[in-house]
């Protein structure tokens, strides 16, 4: 097995497509972290996550024979897991906070907040009730937006990447981050300004 | 605070842009234009700082999380994937 770095893994492709055991527990090893988290984030509930989780290593170690190759192995493990995370979020009820619809044509919403709270102390930009705040404003995201979100600003994907992942273009990739990361703003922006006006 | 009215098709225009422009991937020419507009426009220059301290905080708060599996799911994950004996 050859890796480069964490972020790009390079095993040997062909022990993974032969379905070695020690190839595809060394995968499962360097990779279940990050897998796990990104279900986390996606899912929220911790059961539904560890379910996802399980599924994507076991529909993993499925395809390997027919691991193309095509794109890189993290990619391919991201994209299963998203679809087990969004069929999961599909197969619950909806929520308030998700029934939201957004379409990639319509026209971006403006800004509505304009506070400027960039010149607020880190220690108070990064503090407990904050990450709560960052938190909750993530998950008042529609899905859609959410799991470009997540896969790119927070995975650090590409945007080349995330349109991978998903099967998406990446006109509309590039649509749904903007989206996502207005919403987010006038969503900590409202946040920091009432903290602001308190002292 | 103000609210952020626009009485010009300028702002609108360039809000399309404002990811690309955060991310480094705005062509120089959008770029100028960008910052042409942001010089004259306080409205924007905030959306653009805090659109980009948006991204940074996420960036932050979860690269500072912890990317492990926790042992009870691990054992869990492994003994399903039947690969108990090879669980570091």
């Amino acid at each position: 097995m050859v890796r480069s770095d964490s972020s790009t893994i390079s095993y040997s492709i062909d022990a993974l497509r032969g379905q070695d055991r020690d190839a595809f527990a060394e995968l499962v090893e360097d990779t279940s972290g990050q897998i796990y988290h990104l279900l986390l984030r996606m899912l929220v509930n911790e059961q539904d996550a560890e379910d996802a989780l399980q599924e994507t290593y076991i529909k993993a170690f499925q395809a390997l024979p027919n691991f193309e190759g095509r794109s890189s192995l993290k990619t391919w493990l991201y994209r299963i897991a998203a679809n087990e995370a969004l069929m999961v979020l599909r197969k619950r009820k909806p929520q308030p906070q998700t029934v939201e619809i957004d379409k990639d044509d319509e026209e971006i919403e403006e800004p509505r907040e304009i506070v400027d709270w960039c010149c607020l102390p880190e220690r108070e930009l990064l503090d407990q009730e904050t990450r709560s705040k960052l938190t909750a404003a993530a998950q008042k995201l529609s899905d859609n937006l959410k799991m470009v979100f997540l896969l790119r600003d927070v995975e650090g994907l590409s945007g080349e990447e995330t349109a991978a992942v998903l099967g998406l273009s990446i006109d509309v990739v590039k649509t749904r981050l903007l989206r996502a990361r207005l919403k987010l703003r006038e969503e900590l922006s409202a946040y920091f300004a009432e903290k602001m006006k308190n002292g | 605070m103000a609210e952020h009215v626009h009485n010009h098709e300028n702002c609108k225009k360039y809000l399309s842009l404002l990811s690309d422009y955060i991310d480094g991937n705005l062509n120089e020419e959008m770029c100028e234009h960008l910052e042409e507009h942001m010089a004259g426009c306080d409205d924007c220059t905030i959306v653009v700082n805090t659109l980009k301290r948006t991204v940074d905080l996420y960036h932050t708060s979860t690269t500072e999380e912890s990317q492990g599996l926790p042992e009870d799911v691990k054992s869990r994950l492994y003994k399903r994937l039947s690969l108990d004996d090879l669980k570091k």
